[in-house]
């Protein structure tokens, strides 16, 4: 299996798809990293040449924030949020859903798992 | 919705003239506000706000980092003190 961007091995699927398993790059970047790096990108990812995978990991090194640099820039950008204390950071600060989102209901992502709380009225109760 | 660049930030400016002045006249005294929405730019580094939440002035320190935020969202506007305990004690909200 080829190795792109250090440690990701993407399997056997078309170029555009493969690359999508780097963390950064989606269906529009990998489309565009192709077309950058003169890439069929229906070619499967075995079958790329040595010279196809320089020219995408050329590409990937001067272009794109990916895998740990990119998150490393987006837990700097949650941290700055928290430090300066605007409310945004607050929310994320309380694992509670950051944009205005309801959570009288759902926010089930941010939440995690359901804790029930014993002798509440449940919805049904109420009806 | 992002605000169109072609209008440029929104600035109160009636606060920042107070801002303006201050800064002329070297006081650091914190500025009372209620200009939740206006944006903070970075003539405001360095000066204190008291912004109103709706009931008391929450005191904002402007440092470098808040440029581009707007001053309502280091005045929170909703207490959350936990809920009520019923027979266990609610867990009171970590930071």
């Amino acid at each position: 299996m080829p190795r792109v961007a250090g440690v990701d091995i993407p399997n056997d699927k078309p170029a555009e798809i493969s690359l999508r398993y780097i963390h950064g790059i989606g269906p529009t970047t990998a489309k565009e990293l192709c077309r950058k790096a003169n890439v069929d990108p229906r070619t499967r990812a075995k079958n790329l040449t040595e010279d196809e995978l320089s020219r995408i990991a050329g590409i990937l090194d001067s272009e794109f924030v990916i895998e740990g640099t990119l998150r490393r820039q987006v837990q700097q950008n949650i941290a700055r949020l928290r430090d300066i204390g605007s409310y945004r950071g607050l929310r994320h600060r309380r694992g509670l859903p950051v944009r205005g989102q309801r959570t009288k209901t759902n926010a089930r992502t941010r939440k995690g798992p359901r804790k029930t709380v014993a002798g509440k009225k449940s919805v049904k109760e109420m009806r | 919705m992002t605000r169109s660049r072609k209008k440029g930030p929104y600035v109160d400016e009636k606060l920042f003239g107070k801002v303006a002045k201050a800064k002329d006249s070297g006081s650091h005294e914190p500025i009372k506000t209620w200009a939740r929405s206006c944006t903070i730019v970075p003539e405001f580094i360095g000066h204190t706000f008291m912004v109103h939440n709706g009931k008391v002035f929450a005191r904002v320190f402007v440092t470098e980092d808040m440029v581009g935020h707007k001053l309502g969202e280091f005045s929170p506007t909703r207490m959350f003190r936990g809920h009520s305990s019923g027979r266990k004690a609610a867990a009171a909200p970590t930071e």
